[in-house]
């Protein structure tokens, strides 16, 4: 499997003599050299004096490596995705990126001023107002009254807090709260956003600002470092990413691929490889550049009982696409195993002769696979809609969707044959499946 | 949103590490006064959110030992010290600034966990931050203290009221200092507030606040002979509660011979005498400072995971 030959496969690491590859054309925001960490693991840890001296001398003391060896650059305006499971290490590293927290090994170089979006609001006290919290936050952040008080109707004309701004916080609802926190790391406008897994928070709107914000903050060329879990956030956002697992970097570089990892990663380590959120993609096929047609969502039926196929089950995968009234598209559908095999490759013409007219803006398509022959596993649907001359991607979304196929029976395999069994000269038959 | 350009990219530095050297560390802070500034406003703002009263609850606690030990001291008890009260006050205040700014400052870190584990700023902003609200309601208490000399027409000792500043100043660094260090260790030992506790109760009646330094001088110069009322300086809050009484109490007010007597040492010593013994203290001040200064940049690096 791809991912057991660990944190040997980076595609970036240093050159024999110990010098990085250096590119001349960037300028690096973040340098990640090296760097380790390890927790000492206490049974449970001694908090008190005479705890301390009566575990002394017993070295129940185990390490647990967080990190290992973690090395690579962000450059200056790249939007840099660090994608990990749960327990991958990845929040470890942003805490030592943020400087919470101190590498065991190795050394972390930063440019500039670094705010961080750990967690939303965590500068904020419950009994002081939004007004009071927002000075007090931009302070903590490294900020002077100044500059703040230059931006404050900015923050708060952004999180849409002006009626509530001189309510204490604690009255706040948790989106509420998200919403000041985010208005205010964002607005103080660092020359590093360090982005936790924070904006899958608040409504649908305030989302879409965010992520508004965040391009924003693409466009005038400040670095931003997004920790998640969710590969769909990376590929929405990142230029680059890495993937952590068990504390190593598996991957360094593109973003696709840093996706595929991932997801090979999870799915080998009997992890639920995450399904994709759906508001993620809405706002994929909304934000993406001008495109006549753009993929809305890409689903798959639920099967009729219980939450996987069964082989020979009747799938139905939908698109829902934008498109100029009129106009034909071909939509074309692969299906991979999670460990990347291509299991099958078809477009809307292939199965029905003629290409897919919108006949109003928001149109939908289903494809269906009758009798699929799959065995057990998990399956990722990717969806590209294409001009019907296969010359230009409208828009696309990799493993759009996600199905699962669970036979129940003891036959392995990856393909549902139907057997049958003979025994004897041509006597009699028995059919196995 | 205002564009980077190339020309305006600030260094790559290491994060995490602080300037080397204690001048260093101190331009660190400065830099970092605006969110010293809002910690202490969040101190003073969130301890009387809430409550109708709000910040008369400050003046009321030394309102009620003016009134307590006038009562108890010179009508129960028939103490001989005139104005009992004011006495104790002009040195209690000080005192309390020490003691509960200390206090403050030892769990100033394990109070604030959560932002130490997931926002950088310089940790010692904490501590100091405790101490400086504490020096802002100081300030406050201090009227109560005024108003009283002002009812009883009772004037401090104009000529020596240039030696509460350093008086003030020591008592700040002696608390910053001890906070500096406290304030890391309790992060690895909770046992260090619970000692604290027992600490500063020992403190406060080892320094002559509630009862007056005559007795320690004579204490002292019985047994070690003349002089040794120095000995009494390595309480280094004693050169300090004894100005505060001095200028603001100023015995100098009652001339019977029976109100003089407690008094003695302190009248009849000089201002050198003060500034001497003061000196004794900045030397504490100092080693405290530079003690606390040497734990903390000890121990900082690991308080985000130790808390």
């Amino acid at each position: 499997m791809f991912t057991s030959s660990g944190g040997g496969a980076v595609s970036q690491a240093p050159s024999q003599d110990g010098r990085r590859r250096a590119d001349p054309s960037s300028t690096v925001a973040i340098e990640v050299s090296n760097i380790s960490k390890r927790f000492r693991k206490h049974s449970e840890p001694a908090k008190t004096l005479k705890e301390r001296v009566l575990t002394l001398r017993q070295s129940t003391v185990s390490e647990f490596h967080a990190l290992r060896d973690v090395d690579f650059n962000v450059n200056v305006g790249e939007t840099f995705g660090i994608l990990g499971h749960n327990g991958s290490g990845k929040s470890t590293l942003l805490k030592c990126i943020a400087g919470t927290i101190r590498p065991s090994a190795g050394v972390i170089r930063v440019r500039g001023r670094l705010s961080a979006l750990l967690e939303l609001g965590a500068g904020f006290h419950p009994d002081l107002t939004g007004r009071e919290n927002i000075f007090l936050n931009g302070s903590i952040l490294g900020f002077s009254k100044e500059h703040i008080e230059s931006i404050f109707d900015e923050i708060v004309d952004f999180s849409g807090l002006e009626e509530f701004i001189d309510t204490q916080v604690k009255h706040y609802s948790s989106g509420m709260y998200a919403r000041l926190g985010f208005a205010v790391a964002v607005n103080l406008e660092p020359d590093v956003l360090l982005i936790d897994e924070v904006l899958a928070v608040g409504d649908e709107a305030f989302q879409r600002k965010c992520i508004e914000r965040v391009r924003g903050f693409q466009a005038a060329g400040r670095t931003i470092c997004l920790v998640t879990h969710a590969p769909d956030m990376v590929r929405f956002l990142c230029d680059r990413a890495v993937v952590l697992d068990h504390g190593s970097l598996i991957h360094v570089g593109d973003v696709n691929d840093a996706v595929t990892i991932y997801r090979r990663s999870l799915a080998a380590q009997g992890h639920e490889v995450p399904a994709d959120d759906q508001d993620m993609l809405d706002k994929i096929a909304t934000s993406g550049p001008t495109s006549p047609v753009r993929l809305v969502r890409t689903w798959v039926e639920p099967p009729a009982g219980g939450v996987a196929h069964r082989p020979g089950d009747r799938v139905v995968i939908g698109v829902e696409y934008e498109a100029e009234p009129g106009m034909t598209v071909r939509a074309r559908m692969a299906v991979h195993t999670h460990d990347g095999v291509q299991m099958a490759n078809v477009s809307t013409y292939d199965i029905a002769g003629a290409d897919l007219k919108a006949d109003r803006h928001l149109n939908q398509a289903r494809i269906i696979i009758e009798d699929i022959p799959f065995m057990d596993g998990h399956y990722l649907v990717t969806m590209v809609l294409q001009q019907p001359d296969e010359t230009r991607e409208y828009d696309r979304s990799d493993q759009a969707a996600t199905f699962d196929v669970n036979s129940g029976g003891p036959v392995l395999g990856r393909v549902a044959l139907r057997f049958g069994l003979e025994t004897g000269p041509t006597d009699a038959v028995t059919v196995l499946s | 949103m205002t564009a980077l350009t190339n020309t305006e990219l600030p260094p790559l530095l290491e994060n995490g590490t602080r300037p080397p050297g204690f001048f260093a560390r101190v331009a660190d802070i400065w830099a970092y006064r605006d969110l010293l500034g809002n910690l202490v406003r969040r101190e003073l703002k969130v301890k009387y959110k809430n409550s109708v009263l709000g910040f008369v609850w400050t003046l009321l606690n030394p309102l009620l030992y003016l009134v307590i030990f006038t009562v108890v001291f010179s009508v129960i008890l028939n103490n001989p010290t005139p104005r009992y009260g004011l006495l104790l006050l002009s040195a209690l205040l000080a005192f309390n600034l020490f003691s509960v700014g200390l206090t403050a400052a030892t769990t100033s870190i394990t109070a604030n966990g959560p932002l130490v584990q997931k926002v950088w700023f310089p940790r010692e902003i904490l501590p100091l931050a405790a101490i400086g609200a504490n020096l802002i309601t100081f300030f406050f208490q201090m009227t109560i203290l005024v108003v009283g000399l002002v009812i009883f027409r009772q004037p401090p000792e104009w000529s020596m009221l240039w030696l509460l500043p350093p008086a003030l100043v020591l008592t700040l660094l002696i608390g910053a200092g001890l906070g500096l260090m406290l304030s890391a260790l309790n992060v690895y030992f909770r046992d260090v507030q619970h000692f604290l506790e027992l600490g500063l109760l020992t403190w406060f009646w080892l320094t002559p606040v509630v009862y007056p330094f005559h007795l320690v001088a004579v204490a002292l110069n019985g047994r070690f002979g003349d002089g040794a009322e120095r000995l009494a300086m390595l309480n280094p809050m004693i050169p300090i509660i004894i100005t505060f009484q001095r200028v603001l109490y100023n015995p100098t007010n009652f001339n019977a011979p029976d109100q003089q007597e407690q008094f003695t040492e302190m009248i009849h010593r000089s201002n050198l005498w003060y500034v001497e013994n003061l000196g004794i203290s900045a030397l504490f001040a100092l080693i405290f400072v530079w003690g606390g200064y040497k734990v903390f940049s000890r121990l900082e690096g690991n308080l985000g995971e130790e808390l």
